[in-house]
């Protein structure tokens, strides 16, 4: 038998490392092609109603067409524009609604049911209320993009406020520290992680709010080329636009990832 | 002088059904300089007495005093030293040191020379930016040591701070402790089911019996292990002498700690 060297061990175990994740990847190419060819050929053989499923072909024309017509541009910029702001608006008001939970006992528990209710609530329900109360245009559908992310992050955070290990208190308490002081110098920074995981959460609830906003009162925006295309039947730009909304929420999530990763890191 | 004095203590625990009584008629007190050790067999209340001297939970009965002044009023600093170092892991070792400083809104440049200096002294040089998840056990434990003489508290309560350290380390830190204790002539009570550490290190023990937490004997340390440190104090023949006494004593009252007495309040009071 031959005895392998140390480095010819660790050699070894990065190829198989590397020969799994090309294993990986191709695999995943595999599904991405079948997945537009099947369509592309279904549609072509009258396996299906073109007309109803178009084609890959079919919304490739489209998304380049009214790319280059500027329209699809503005559209998109308009969703993702009212999707960041209702992110961090929701997010934001979440955390600052935990820490007033926090901050008192007493007002906690007055809420509790409230909360309860907020969160069991379908907040798209919501929609021609907000509309009407604020009128139709962004302000609306930013709101949207903002309400459905702020109960589930002041749960989140304000029950991550509550676990933090008691015996950190315990040390500010012996150094006499207000209640104030505690949160600053324990209770916060020890929930930023939990606090970071929620933006991930934030982000597909986001994207929800925003297109539902669109859907029922924009003239702009991905949500509203959806509707738009249902109405007067252009399924091609109903198709383009969907393929725009799951290619940006993907990226929009990655991008929350690495910063995810990057904030963990410095707060380890 | 009496520098802390407990009179009568007691100390329920209370929930909707029951309550449970985890101290009952604590009384002593500790001289100016003097160090006690509270030994006891685990859920004997010792952890809570210590708290509530700490002033961070309210006792139900009885009367606390330091300096002669009732615990609540007194502004006299406590030390406060836990199982774990419990450093904040998002700060450094110079800020976590600096917390109590920071918390009592104190000149940070002084503080800071203090710091490197007491740094220095428990041997932890040059480690100022370092986070605490890249220390030893022993070095946090240290470093948890100086964050709680930063504020120069007159009186240091220490909470089994040496439980989680392995027994080389151990050995090492209660020296180190007893060390920096004399050296700044602080008032001490430490908590302990350990009745070696307690004899190596106390002036005095107070022996706790458990359901509820009460006095169940005080033993005076001998002058001569008094006044070694603690790892030359294990080796003096008078060390065994105690050690069996004070295990004579926590064997008599094994039987009745058994059962933990929840007290269910009878219904026509």
């Amino acid at each position: 038998m031959i005895h392998e060297t140390d480095d010819q061990l660790h050699a070894n175990y990065k190829q198989n490392l590397k020969r799994e994740k090309q294993f990986v990847f191709s695999w995943q190419i595999v599904i991405l092609i079948s997945f537009f060819g099947i369509w592309e050929l279904a549609s072509r053989m009258y396996w299906v109603d073109p007309l109803i499923f178009s084609s890959p072909s079919e919304v490739g024309t489209v998304i380049i067409s009214k790319f280059s017509d500027g329209s699809m541009l503005m559209h998109t910029q308009v969703t993702l524009f009212e999707t960041v702001l209702g992110f961090l608006i929701g997010t934001f008001l979440g955390i600052m609604m935990a820490t007033a939970l926090w901050s008192s006992e007493r007002f906690s528990n007055i809420m509790d049911p409230y909360l309860v209710i907020m969160n069991a609530m379908p907040k798209v329900a919501l929609g021609p209320i907000i509309i009407v109360a604020m009128g139709p245009g962004y302000f609306s559908i930013i709101t949207m993009g903002a309400i459905i992310a702020v109960v589930i992050t002041t749960l989140v955070v304000y029950s991550a406020f509550r676990e933090v290990d008691s015996n950190y208190v315990k040390v500010l308490k012996s150094f006499k520290a207000t209640r104030s002081q505690i949160f600053k110098e324990a209770i916060f920074p020890a929930a930023i992680p939990a606090m970071i995981s929620t933006l991930k959460v934030n982000v597909g609830l986001s994207w929800v709010g925003v297109v539902v906003g669109e859907f029922l009162v924009s003239n702009e925006g991905l949500g509203y080329l959806i509707v738009y295309g249902f109405q007067v039947f252009d399924f091609s730009l109903v198709m383009s636009s969907l393929i725009l909304i799951a290619i940006f929420a993907a990226l929009m999530y990655k991008v929350v990832e690495r910063i995810e990763v990057f904030l963990m890191k410095r707060v380890g | 002088m009496s520098f802390l004095t407990l009179d009568h203590i007691s100390h329920h625990y209370f929930s909707k059904k029951s309550y449970t009584k985890a101290l009952e008629n604590i009384s002593f007190s500790v001289k100016d300089g003097e160090f006690v050790a509270l030994l006891g067999p685990s859920g004997c209340g010792k952890s809570t007495l210590l708290s509530i001297i700490a002033g961070i939970i309210d006792h139900t009965a009885g009367n606390i005093y330091i300096n002669k002044q009732p615990l609540h009023k007194s502004k006299l600093d406590i030390g406060y030293m836990l199982q774990q170092d419990y450093l904040f892991p998002w700060k450094n070792i110079i800020d976590n040191v600096l917390l109590g400083p920071k918390i009592r809104r104190e000149d940070s440049i002084e503080a800071k020379k203090r710091a490197a200096d007491l740094l220095n002294q428990v041997g932890l040089p040059g480690i100022t930016e370092s986070y605490p998840d890249s220390l030893s056990g022993g070095m946090r434990q240290r470093a948890a040591l100086v964050r709680t003489l930063m504020t120069d508290p007159k009186i240091l309560l220490l909470d089994e701070p040496f439980s989680a350290l392995d027994y080389q380390t151990k050995l090492k830190l209660e020296d180190l402790v007893w060390d920096m204790l004399q050296k700044y002539q602080k008032t001490s009570v430490l908590v302990t089911h350990d009745i070696g550490e307690a004899i190596a290190m106390s002036d005095r023990l107070i022996l706790m019996d458990a359901n509820p937490g009460s006095i169940a004997k005080t033993f005076e340390v001998p002058l001569e292990l008094r006044n070694e440190k603690p790892f030359l104090a294990r080796r003096h023949p008078k060390y065994q002498l105690l050690f069996d006494k004070v295990w004579a004593e926590l064997d008599k009252n094994e039987i009745h700690d058994l059962q933990p007495k929840v007290v269910e309040p009878s219904n026509d009071t």
